[in-house]
């Protein structure tokens, strides 16, 4: 009788070749990263000289006010889309899924189109509206902005959820003689909270990390904090960009750790964010 | 019966936004890429359809060529360095494979601006790379590493590299081992047996990866801005000049719906491709 063997018994894809490419590739991926760490504790001006280790970078950027107004305004951007954008996609993936109407695949596929188009167009198309009707620029354009691109990406996470979601339980709840309101907030949600917990966090880090469709939807004196980068870069500030970095990074980290902990501790969810 | 208004009341809210915010700004977009350039910046509502005409004048027509062999070649360098690494995953045991796919997704935790900079540190007349040749005598003085086509390629590869590696390890996972044995037991080689068998099975986790990047790096803006000049400029950056700059709306605009157009035909091969498959 034969024995089945094991799944990878004759080591496909396990060549030397193919973990030295691997690595490089890992290296690649994580080297630029990894020196702009390294640079935030030099001294020097310059990338090229070690001039000794120092935290005179850090000590600047924490005296720089305008940082401080850009890591506000971006927080204050951050929450207000963050809450919006998943309250308007829960709504939209609940209704997509409970009910079948005319032309839903047409209202499914419009959902797909943020994520898609350009974000040169995205940005600027709004900017044209905003002009247009004299929609003075500056965070609230911005929030704008950023709710209209998280939007889809909430609907799809929730969508996922809501999928393996049992819809009689809803019914039962009606036939048991609970309001909709009942039935949304004691059987909907808790049976997809991590759904909306994990379309949230994924609208927040966008709102967060977004550049580009900021940069054309603001207005003088509403620096984010990604715009603020960019000036710096323009302008050529290399330590304290490496100093900002760092921090950012151990404080994505951070959240993401504790994020991740404890989601898992309430329900194993993490598989949403592989999906997208 | 009033269940048959339920959705509407709860796809009310969320697709009024999506509405007035997403396709509102693309339909006024679509009429002044037919409009007039107006004085002062402004917009003129008289027909015209120079703005598409112009587009293909040589000086941006090289662009949107520019755009797309960057674009080409980025998305193939990324398949050949993102396949063999996407295989090796795959292919490894479970906690190994949970590892290696957390180190591809963690730079995405750094912020775009950010990586894309740290090669100006690496690139640079002052940088590590510099250094590292005069250091060792191949150079006299520092060459220019950036701002050329290298330097943007570099840049576009370094971005989408994990876009594309993700859907090949997702595609590479499903293929049943069985058949690889199979394959080995009647006699073909491991070369044979990936040429025939394991590629061809994974072909629509390639075809995902190669529109996942050729996408966003035809719309481009930051790669070119950062890491190149304005000899590597492409469409985003030249929308974005006809917007901010030039302030050329219905152009800039003529040009949007050209990259739009371009994007539509790229995906509406991909979702030809796919539907072919099922």
């Amino acid at each position: 009788m034969a024995t089945a063997r094991s799944t990878n018994d004759l080591k496909f894809g396990q060549g030397k070749s193919l973990f030295a490419i691997t690595i490089l590739v890992l290296l690649f991926l994580h080297i630029p990263i990894l020196i702009l760490i390294f640079y935030s504790f030099n001294d020097s001006r310059f990338a090229s000289h070690w001039g000794g280790f120092s935290l005179k970078w850090y000590y600047k950027i924490i005296d720089d006010d305008s940082l401080w107004l850009a890591v506000r305004n971006t927080i204050q951007v951050a929450i207000v889309s963050t809450i919006i954008s998943t309250i308007l996609g829960t709504l939209a993936a609940i209704g997509l899924h409970k009910f079948n109407f005319k032309f839903k695949d047409f209202f499914l596929n419009i959902l797909y189109l943020p994520i898609i188009i350009p974000e040169v167009v995205m940005g600027l198309s709004m900017l044209i509206l905003f002009v247009l009707f004299a929609i003075p620029l500056g965070l609230m354009t911005v929030t704008i902005a950023h709710i209209t691109f998280s939007i889809s990406f909430v609907v799809l996470i929730v969508l996922a959820r809501l999928q393996s979601f049992d819809m009689t339980l809803e019914e039962a709840g009606a036939d048991l003689g609970a309001t909709q309101w009942q039935i949304f907030w004691k059987i909907t949600f808790p049976n997809i909270s991590s759904g909306i917990y994990a379309g949230a966090l994924l609208a927040l880090t966008l709102s967060i990390d977004d550049f580009l469709i900021s940069f054309f939807t603001t207005g003088p004196g509403s620096t984010t904090l990604p715009l603020k980068i960019y000036a710096m870069i323009k302008f050529g500030i290399t330590p304290e960009i490496n100093a900002v970095s760092t921090i950012l990074l151990i404080s994505t980290t951070l959240i993401l750790y504790f994020v991740g902990y404890f989601m898992n501790k309430g329900k194993k969810e993490g598989s949403a964010f592989l999906e997208i | 019966m009033s269940k048959n208004r339920q959705h509407i009341k709860i796809l009310f809210l969320p697709y009024f936004w999506l509405f007035i915010f997403f396709i509102l700004p693309l339909l006024i977009m679509f009429v002044y890429s037919f409009s007039q350039r107006g004085t002062y910046g402004g917009v003129k509502y008289i027909f015209t359809i120079s703005n598409y005409i112009n587009s293909f004048d040589p000086l941006y027509f090289k662009l949107f060529l520019r755009s797309l062999t960057y674009s080409f070649f980025s998305t193939l360098i990324a398949l050949l360095i993102g396949y063999p690494i996407a295989y090796y995953i795959a292919t490894s045991t479970a906690k190994i494979k949970a590892i290696l796919i957390f180190l591809v997704i963690l730079p995405f935790w750094t912020n775009f601006l950010i990586r894309i900079f740290s090669w100006i540190v690496i690139l640079g007349t002052e940088g590590m790379v510099n250094d590292f040749l005069i250091w060792i005598g191949l150079v006299e003085s520092p060459i220019e590493l950036l701002f050329n086509d290298f330097s943007v390629m570099l840049g576009l590869v370094y971005g989408v590299l994990p876009y594309m590696i993700l859907p090949i390890v997702a595609s590479l996972d499903k293929l049943d081992k069985n058949l690889l044995e199979a394959s080995v037991d009647l006699g073909a080689n491991r070369f044979e047996t990936f040429y025939k068998v394991t590629f061809p099975l994974s072909m629509q986790g390639v075809v995902t990866g190669i529109v996942f990047v050729f996408i966003p790096s035809l719309g481009q803006f930051v790669v070119p801005d950062i890491l190149g000049g304005t000899s590597t400029y492409m469409i985003g950056n030249t929308i974005s000049n006809q917007f901010i700059t030039v302030r050329n709306w219905p152009f800039g605009s003529a040009m949007s719906m050209l990259l739009m157009l371009i994007v539509s035909i790229t995906i509406s091969l991909y979702i030809r491709y796919s539907k072919k498959k099922y």
